[in-house]
């Protein structure tokens, strides 16, 4: 060690001192700055991904054809996911790793602060691509967010556009989670051992391993279907000893570790949370690393319960179904330590908590959904129903939005340095919360009744309950509305916020700075102890 | 379970300054993204925008490398910039592993499953009984089509594993032991050792690029297999496709790493960029192993 | 034969549950065969189950909101930091519940797969947009597609009200015609891309793969016309190529068969390219 040349001289000065003008987002290195694009560009992915679903519920509010032709409803389904998937729920996911891990393990900065610039930037080219090809002579992709061939073979100029977007996107998640994962491995404070790491960090470090597990396989899967359409090879087509089902395979090997991507760092969210305001440590720490990282080794082999009725043979029918209802048990754990954290607690009921009760509750009604489905014959009833739409839903809206919700209105008074304003924050909430349930409970009635997804238009005995979703659908999106209000609200200023912001007793690193947290976070290695 | 780190890495943390590399490199990877999809879809310019997005790319790793490296010289990293450096390749690489994985994923499956099927074994009897009445299966095999170069019928021959694959074998693996004695080499301070080996191991990995475009070659003029050879055209070229591919980024990487050798970089303590693609050369070298074995071999 | 007992018991209890046996919108249907029946069993079943961890779980969830509120002065206990005994109990519970539900399904599971002995065999092939049903060995063959009406009603701007339809996107033009109290084995494949055939009423849903074939069956214990839909996307009418059933007592079956063999010796046009042959020669978009 003595030999190395110690020269740690830092090439910036460490002052507050921000960079001016464009040069600061566009040539970033800074992890709040990058955090904040990466913010910032979600919540306008969620907009436009919204008003995309917004336009789907329009259609399906009663039936017959009234707004668009089929084809256009289908690229309005597939560019919803694919916006809200990559654009609105992981982006934001990155965002809160970039503006909180540094500050949680006492680092100065994320591990490798250029690259992290370039993940964030490859995203609006990303999606200036993506959306892109609903303008082309086509039409936008229109073959589902699963893109099955043959049917997303089909698809005219929008074809390259969409896997190319999709190769974009993975390079972006790729270099992101490398990212985390050298941070937290290689950047916490001294003491800062493993096992007291905070919880956001646990769940995004296992967060960082499937990413870089899984979207390589994507990228692999849809390059296939690349050469397929252009280059002649079989890899789905029959005639040529390939198979389309092998493409579903694929797809699904990255696709259900990538839907726990999208729930880990909400449950590190919720981790955080319920302890402060419960003012309580959390119940059984190392039980849900440990859980974590059983979720995220079992997201590994359960892939073909997307698939049961593809005609797999029997034998793997039921591994997967196994598998599948295996993984309630590791996500039994973390409930149940949530819900322990809370006994004997001293609760209060700030909008962060709200929104992490509100997640309690309802994404284990996704959960409970999910372990429906998982059983093999009964899911030959639901497998593409609304029954399956009205589940993912839950685990998504309700579990990971109100999650990144909730996180925003944990940490939002440490990042802008102002207490917002809690009275419309509590509306944001009671008015997102009873609109959710309106927007997706029904759909459950949906999907058992018989209403395939994917149509444009149905049977007429489905209207009553596709009225009711659709009014859901807007209360809950114009109320997103109040959520923007409040965060400009706050930019823009309001009564201080102290260090701790909240009364409660906070274990984190990043209470230990003030707020606004300085824009280099630490300077030397803070002490843990 | 307390990783604490050597206190030396943590007098003062060190954060790079802004950087216009990333942005610029964004845009570089549009514009070669818009020229691909022109390309595809209706050629004319989009060839020349592809073109503009490569030179753009070699610019951009020029450029930033070029600062890093600077930097690095000017010694302005510290210990743990060094660590962060190789955990980033190092799950870089496993992120490549994953990407290889999917296509062999796709071969067994090929394999295993979907040929099986298609000539009524298994699960599936009536698939070959009602839609594809005579189909053998078995591999090699360009599907119940006979989907080839000359359409319907056509056969094709596969390359022998023991012509000149077995070279390729021969020329990778003696590649990674001279790049291991350069290593050790480069750790001891043999300077001139050091750069002979490092000379021989990407030449190794440029003649491997070169005998294999000679059997691609061979393969579309002589043997009848091309891409668009059924399944097995397409799992042979993509895996050893993507596969050489990937060998000549690391020939280049080494041959890069040598200049920098000749001009006298690296110490013997302090050589990331050379363990780097140290170990990019044999995560190569593993994956075809892997290809020998299951592409070729068996 | 207890476990017939005790799935009949359930489906009789679960029936007379007036809320949710609202045959229609609010649950799935019980279905006219053996196998939709013990769906239904199984989903009720798990239903419940949910239902009652729910209860348990959000029970606590709420007593510790209604409880320990820091503004009805409650003091946090901070020393409940873990428990290795709890934390043993909520993880063997939910395994033991798991492997019980788990061992019904499996048993649904292998009767459901169990294709052999059928008395019946009809191909059907998906196509966008429409199915072609071919009844094996009885040289019949029809194509079925959305009826007239409902197609008329489902353009955009029709004008029509298509409450005013009868069986809107339900009905076609040939619905495929089966005997009761039969076991009929169906063979699906795809002409172009993957279709989905699903028959809630028969607790049938199996996709219809290009270049192979998959099998399902049912076996329908009452007459009836039945419904149900193309439920995997194959572009833009997915949503417009429905599934009818026309389930007829045996004796009319056999006199249907005879009046569509007797119909097609007349007019035995060119017989249509088979599936293989045509994802050979469409292989290429
Ligand atoms: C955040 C995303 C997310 C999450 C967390 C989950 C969680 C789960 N999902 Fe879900 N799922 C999706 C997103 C998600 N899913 C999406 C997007 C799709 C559709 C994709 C598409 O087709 O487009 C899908 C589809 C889907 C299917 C395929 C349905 C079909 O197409 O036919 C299945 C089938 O098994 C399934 C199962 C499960 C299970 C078992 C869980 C489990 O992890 C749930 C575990 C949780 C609980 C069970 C609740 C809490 C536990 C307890 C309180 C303990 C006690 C409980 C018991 C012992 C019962 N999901
Ligand atoms: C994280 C993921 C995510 C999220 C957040 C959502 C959010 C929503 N989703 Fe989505 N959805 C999916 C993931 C998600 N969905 C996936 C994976 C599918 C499957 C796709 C497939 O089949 O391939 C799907 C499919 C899907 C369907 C089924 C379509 C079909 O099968 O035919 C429906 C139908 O109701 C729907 C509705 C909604 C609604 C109403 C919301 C609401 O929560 C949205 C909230 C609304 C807003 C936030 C709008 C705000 C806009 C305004 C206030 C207007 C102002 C506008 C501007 C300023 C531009 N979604
Ligand atoms: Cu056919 Cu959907
Ligand atoms: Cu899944």
């Amino acid at each position: 060690m003595k030999t190395v040349s110690t020269n740690n001289v830092s090439a910036d000065r460490h002052d507050d001192h921000k960079p001016s003008g464009i040069g600061r987002w566009l040539f970033a290195t800074n992890h709040k700055d990058i955090g904040t694009m990466y913010l910032v560009f979600s919540c306008i992915m969620f907009f436009i991904g919204g008003a995309m679903a917004l336009a789907i519920r329009a259609e399906l509010f009663r039936p017959g054809m009234q707004f668009f032709d089929p084809g256009f409803y289908n690229q309005m389904v597939t560019n919803h996911a694919l916006v809200m998937i990559f654009g609105a729920v992981m982006p934001a996911f990155v965002g809160l790793a970039n503006w909180m891990i540094p500050l949680q393990i006492g680092a100065p900065d994320m591990a490798l602060p250029r690259m992290n610039n370039y993940s964030f930037w490859i995203l609006p080219f990303a999606f200036t691509l993506l959306l892109g090809s609903l303008f082309t002579p086509s039409g936008g992709p229109a073959g589902g967010w699963t893109m099955y061939p043959p049917l997303s073979l089909q698809s005219g100029n929008s074809f390259p556009m969409m896997i190319f977007a999709v190769h974009l996107m993975g390079a972006s998640s790729i270099m992101g989670a490398i990212n985390v994962i050298v941070t937290i491995l290689n950047m916490r404070a001294p003491g800062m051992s493993l096992l007291k790491l905070p919880l956001f960090c646990w769940t995004w470090l296992i967060t960082a391993y499937l990413l870089i597990a899984v979207m390589p396989v994507l990228a692999g899967a849809v390059t296939m279907l690349l050469t397929d359409h252009y280059f002649g090879t079989s890899f789905f087509n029959p005639a040529g000893g390939g198979d389309p089902v092998m493409f579903q395979h694929i797809f699904w090997f990255f696709g259900h570790p990538e839907v726990y991507i999208l729930i880990l760092p909400a449950f590190g969210i919720v981790s955080e949370i319920i302890p402060t305001f419960s003012r309580k440590p959390m119940f059984g720490y190392d039980a849900m690393v440990y859980a974590t990282a059983s979720i995220a080794f079992l997201s590994f082999i359960v892939w073909a319960h997307h698939m049961f009725t593809v005609g797999m043979p029997l034998a793997g029918q039921m591994f997967f179904m196994m598998s599948t209802m295996l993984i309630a048990v590791p996500t039994g754990v973390k409930v149940f330590n949530w819900t322990t954290t809370m006994w004997k607690g001293s609760l209060s009921f700030e909008p962060p908590m709200l929104f992490a009760l509100a997640f309690l509750f309802l994404f284990t009604i996704g959960g409970f959904s999910g372990l429906m489905l998982a059983i093999v014959p009964a899911d030959y009833q639901y497998q593409d129903t609304y029954f399956v739409v009205a589940h993912f839903h839950y685990v998504l809206v309700p579990g990971a939005i109100f999650a990144i919700m909730a996180a925003v209105y944990y940490w939002l008074p440490k990042w802008t340095g102002t207490m917002y304003d809690m009275t419309l924050a509590k509306w944001h909430f009671w008015v997102s919360t009873v609109s959710v349930n309106v927007l997706f409970f029904p759909q459950h009635f949906l999907g058992l009744a018989g209403m395939p997804r994917r149509i444009p238009d149905y049977n007429v005995q489905f209207t009553d309950w596709n009225m009711v979703s659709s009014v859901g659908g807007f209360v809950f999106g114009f109320s997103q509305l109040v959520f923007v209000w409040v965060i400009i609200k706050a930019v823009r200023g309001g009564p201080p916020a102290s260090a701790k912001v909240w009364d409660a007793d906070m274990p984190g690193l990043e209470w230990s700075v003030p707020s606004p947290a300085p824009y280099h976070s630490f300077d030397t290695p803070p002490d843990v102890h | 379970m307390d990783h604490a780190q050597p206190a030396v890495a943590h007098d003062k943390y060190y954060v790079p300054h802004g950087s216009p590399w990333p942005f610029f490199g964004s845009v570089t990877l549009f514009i070669l993204m818009v020229g691909a999809v022109m390309t595809l879809e209706s050629g004319g310019i989009g060839q020349y925008v592809l073109g503009l997005g490569f030179l753009l790319l070699f610019g951009l790793f020029f450029g930033w490398f070029g600062t890093v490296i600077k930097e690095n010289q000017a010694g302005i990293f510290n210990m743990q910039v060094d660590r962060s450096f190789r955990m980033g390749m190092s799950w870089f690489i496993f992120s490549e592993v994953m990407f290889f994985a999917a296509f062999f994923g796709a071969l067994f499956y090929a394999r295993q499953l979907a040929l099986p099927w298609l000539s009524g074994e298994g699960a599936k009897h009536l698939t070959s009984v009602i839609l594809w009445h005579d189909f053998e299966g078995g591999w090699p095999s360009n599907g119940p089509a006979h989907l080839g170069p000359s359409g319907s019928g056509s056969t094709f021959e596969t390359i022998p594993a023991l012509g000149v694959p077995l070279i390729n074998t021969a020329l990778l693996l003696t590649s990674g032991v001279t790049l291991t004695v350069a290593h050790h080499a480069l750790r001891a301070g043999h300077r001139s050792v050091l750069k002979v080996f490092l000379a021989l191991t990407f030449l190794l990995g440029f003649l491997f690029v070169f005998l294999q475009a000679r059997e691609y070659h061979e393969a579309y003029t002589e043997l009848g297999l091309t891409l668009s050879t059924g399944i097995y055209g397409s799992t042979f070229f993509m895996l050893t496709g993507f596969h050489g591919f990937h060998v000549t980024i690391g020939a280049l990487m080494l041959l890069i790493i040598w200049l920098r050798t000749m001009n006298g970089h690296f110490t013997p303590q302090r050589h990331f960029a050379f363990e780097g693609v140290a170990w990019y050369w044999h995560f190569v070298d593993v994956v075809w192993l892997g290809l020998y074995i299951f592409v070729y071999w068996l | 034969m207890f476990k017939r007992k005790f799935i009949s018991a359930l489906v009789a209890l679960v029936a007379t549950t007036p809320v949710l046996a609202y045959e229609s919108s609010y649950n799935m249907p019980v279905g006219v065969t053996p196998i939709s029946r013990e769906v239904y069993a199984l989903h009720m079943t798990m239903f419940w189950v949910c239902c009652a961890i729910a209860a348990v779980v959000f029970g606590v969830m709420i007593y510790s909101i209604i409880k320990f509120r820091k503004s009805a002065g409650a003091i946090p206990d901070k020393t409940l930091l873990h428990s290795t005994k709890m934390e043993a109990v909520w993880t063997t519970i939910p395994v033991i519940i798991l492997i019980a539900l788990a061992i019904p399904a499996a048993r649904t599971l292998v009767t459901i797969e169990d294709t052999r002995n059928a008395e019946l065999t009809v191909k059907i092939t998906g196509y966008q947009w429409k199915w072609q049903y071919e009844y094996l060995g009885k040289d019949i063959a029809f194509y079925s597609t959305l009826s007239t009406d409902s197609n008329e009603a489902r353009q955009l701007h029709s004008g029509i009200d298509v409450n005013t339809v009868k069986d809107y996107l339900l009905s076609v033009d040939h619905p495929l015609v089966v005997p009761v109290d039969t076991k009929v084995r169906i063979l699906l494949t795809g002409n172009d891309v993957i279709h989905s055939w699903w028959m809630p009423d028969f607790g049938v849903k199996k996709d219809a793969i290009p270049g192979f074939i998959n099998e399902a069956w049912f076996k329908v214990l009452k007459v009836g016309h039945y419904t149900g839909q193309c439920t995997e996307l194959c572009g833009r009418d997915h949503g417009f190529m429905p599934i009818a059933v026309d389930v007829f007592s045996k004796e009319d079956f056999e006199r249907w068969i005879a009046a569509q063999q007797a119909a097609t010796k007349v007019a035995h046009a060119a017989p249509e390219p088979s599936p293989g042959e045509a994802i050979a020669m469409t292989s290429r978009p």
